[in-house]
């Protein structure tokens, strides 16, 4: 008799009603954008502070360029002695002081420029003020050199390689940056959501040994079809939430931008930065290319491939998330068991990360992209990238073969473990279970 | 046929411990079958054995004169001791989703449940959470789930524990109602006055091995002593009781009765009927007081255990 469908329905239903599943389901994504809100309203009003700052130019050569923006007024001093003026500064309670001494000749001058303020200047006034003086200086010394700066500007080239593979394929710089978003933002969720409804399943195993309920069960159903039922149930419930979760969170940053909009627009010195960098490489030009790469994007594989890793890496370690909910008794006993899961999980985030982006075809992201319990992280992140397809499926035939191993070793081990109370096995005891 | 589950050398090994070594039991149609034993004798893996959770390393189990196969558990009705049901279920859902796993479909589980629940008169428990109720309410509840499906075999281990003697008697007389329509019953327990109430037959094992098994009445006769507990007046006590001792090996006897008789155990020679017993008393003295001892099943229990 099948019972699965009537376990799955059943382990649904109770996570879904439950209460703590359903206000998380509901919070987190308000709390999340909340955090978000309010450190960015924070980080606003710590750049909304308007700052003077003093400048003595013995030199005369680069206060012109010193033009007054929104949250910065800068204060021309003439004729005061660095002290008088230090003073002068302090007593108007300004942000700082630019000194800039009046040296020998203009080549020393880089080396004589100073900044006097009371507390640490922050980094990205001193960077602005920096790249300013360094822009002027330059000119200046180009102009005494006898260059005409308007023939610089002109003749200034912006070259962006255009990668082509062989067979046709257009990549670009952009490429990779997509690329890689998408395989990280793929492996890290499957991460992600097996640490959560692993230890959800991990958690209901227990529930349903403590309650004592286990042995009314499966003297009505197998315990793997328990086993089953219960991961199949619970990753339903996981997807679910995910789904609210992405839904609600669209919903919220729709709104939050709606209503807040306006405000992000302010000038910060990070945005005058990166505005500056932005405006060197021509805004429209990127996001073109980055439409363009996404479209280039092995989408169907990429898609095809998501399904079957993520199911096969899911059920792989919830598999062993049952097992262990069925060898202990309590929650604080699980720690010794999890340790050797949860290794290889963040091992194959870390290889993910730092070798797939060094070089997604390399041995060491090959081989963990091929090794079952690090495959599907690291293979997803690879995928973008353009993975041969006989090297996918020979990895998805390696990670469908080690489920079906650990399935079957999970079971045995749930099978024994449910029906046992009142200690703590050792890893001795669990490969006898194995051959009761 | 007249034997509903039938286990044949029956051995169970977990790693180097012997479990059940070579038990063979017979369940008769319409008993009430007695499983005893210590604790930690194999008891309760025979009855997994049964129900299929645990599969024996070697014999076999017919039910019904057929080996054990997975729809079996449709016949059977298994209330272990370590119970317990989902705390955050409510009473009606729990109690559906249960039976359903024991193949009734909803809608009959849904009637069946409503005669029960109105049976036992807890008709208003179904929106309560298990967690709600007390730990003999939750019982009840278990009870109605173990049989709710009209097993064959019902399998009870301990089910009187967390009863109060009221419920322990109500669920007694439903146990035996159950009997009386046509199910088989294996009982577990430590309780010897329910097992003297209610089985027929019984098995005791010991340490993995079957020891004992049979009628509980033929069980009773190959263990009595031919002893007769007898109470007397007479008004020379001393005279009396050596002439008896003189004829019959003798014990001294407790027991209750309103005169302050001479009380002894006589136990009965061979050649020797009870009648000649009596006539041999009634010479002598005037008989208040004759009753034939007749092991009780704790008696037989703890002598059977103590022997092995």
């Amino acid at each position: 008799m099948n019972h699965l469908p009537l376990i799955i329905k059943r382990e649904y239903l109770t996570k879904v009603k439950n209460k703590s599943f359903i206000v998380m389901t509901f919070l987190s994504p308000l709390i999340m954008i909340a955090l978000i809100a309010v450190v960015a309203y924070l980080s606003q009003m710590n750049n909304n502070k308007e700052r003077t700052i003093a400048i003595l130019d013995e030199t005369g050569l680069v206060s012109e360029i010193f033009v007054n923006t929104e949250h910065t007024t800068y204060s021309i001093l003439n004729n005061l002695s660095l002290d008088e003026a230090k003073e002068q500064v302090k007593e108007k309670e300004d942000y700082g002081l630019l000194y800039i001494e009046k040296g020998s000749n203009d080549s020393k001058i880089s080396k004589t420029i100073k900044f006097y303020s009371e507390d640490t200047p922050s980094l990205t006034i001193i960077s602005s003020l920096e790249s300013k003086i360094e822009k002027k200086i330059t000119d200046l010394k180009l102009q005494q050199g006898g260059v005409d700066i308007k023939k610089i500007k002109a003749s200034k080239t912006n070259i962006n390689i255009a990668q082509e593979s062989f067979t046709g394929e257009k990549t670009s710089k952009i490429d990779n940056i997509i690329k890689l978003a998408f395989g990280g933002i793929a492996g890290y969720l499957l991460f992600m959501f097996i640490i959560i409804y692993g230890n959800m399943i991990m958690r209901s195993v227990i529930e349903e040994k403590t309650s004592r309920i286990i042995e009314v069960i499966i003297s009505s159903v197998k315990p793997i079809q328990l086993m089953m039922g219960k991961i199949i149930g619970t990753s339903l419930a996981g997807i679910t939430q995910f789904a609210i979760w992405v839904v609600l969170g669209g919903v919220m940053v729709f709104i939050l931008t709606a209503i807040f909009g306006i405000n992000l627009d302010v000038n910060t010195p990070q945005q005058e930065l990166m505005q500056q960098a932005m405006q060197s490489e021509g805004i429209e030009m990127q996001v073109q290319l980055a439409m363009q790469s996404f479209f280039n994007l092995p989408i169907s594989n990429l898609i095809v491939a998501f399904v079957f890793f993520f199911i096969g890496g899911y059920l792989l370690y919830s598999s062993l998330y049952a097992a262990i909910g069925a060898a202990v008794d309590n929650e604080t006993d699980t720690q010794q068991f999890m340790m050797p899961i949860l290794m290889p999980l963040i091992l194959a985030v870390y290889v993910g990360i730092f070798t797939v982006i060094e070089d997604p075809h390399g041995t060491v992201s090959t081989v963990f992209s091929f090794i079952p319990f690090t495959s599907p992280v690291v293979m997803l992140m690879r995928i973008p990238f353009g993975v041969p397809i006989w090297q996918q499926i020979i990895s998805l035939v390696l990670l469908i073969g080690t489920f079906v191993f650990t399935v079957w070793f999970a079971a045995k081990i749930y099978r024994v473990g449910i029906l046992m109370y009142g200690k703590k096995p050792s890893y001795k005891e669990l490969y006898k279970w194995l051959k009761y | 046929m007249n034997d509903l589950l039938v286990a044949n050398s029956v051995s169970k090994n977990f790693g180097d411990f012997k479990a059940l070594n070579n038990v063979s039991i017979a369940v008769p149609k319409g008993s009430i079958f007695g499983l005893l034993g210590p604790n930690g004798a194999g008891k309760t893996t025979l009855i997994r054995i049964i129900n299929q959770i645990t599969m024996p390393d070697q014999g076999n189990v017919l039910l019904d004169g057929n080996a054990l196969q997975p729809n079996h558990i449709q016949d059977i009705g298994y209330l272990p001791e370590e119970r317990g049901l989902y705390k955050s279920m409510k009473v009606g859902e729990q109690a559906l989703y249960l039976a359903q796993l024991k193949g009734l479909s909803k809608q009959e589980a849904k009637s069946r449940l409503k005669y029960w629940f109105d049976k036992l008169d807890i008709g208003d428990w179904w929106n309560k959470k298990i967690q709600e109720l007390s730990k003999g309410q939750a019982q009840k509840i278990q009870f109605i789930v173990t049989v709710l499906h009209q097993p064959k075999l019902l399998i009870f281990d301990e089910p009187f524990s967390g009863f109060d003697p009221i419920n322990a008697n109500l669920i007694k007389d439903e146990i035996l109602q159950l009997r009386d329509e046509g199910a088989t019953v294996i009982f577990s327990t430590h309780r010897m006055e329910s097992v003297e109430e209610l089985c027929d037959h019984i098995a005791l094992i010991h340490k993995s091995n079957k020891i004992l098994d049979g009628k509980l009445t033929d069980i009773k006769r190959q263990y009595k002593t031919n002893t007769f507990e007898v109470g007397l007046q007479t008004p020379n006590v001393d005279e009396v009781t050596k002439i008896i001792q003189d004829k019959f090996q003798v014990l001294p006897a407790t027991f209750k009765n309103l005169n302050d008789d001479l009380k002894l155990n006589i136990k009965l020679n061979e050649q020797d009927s009870s009648n000649d017993l009596l006539s041999f008393l009634t010479s002598k003295a005037e008989v208040h007081h004759f009753v034939e001892v007749i092991p009780s099943a704790n008696d037989i229990f703890i002598q059977t255990v103590k022997n092995n």
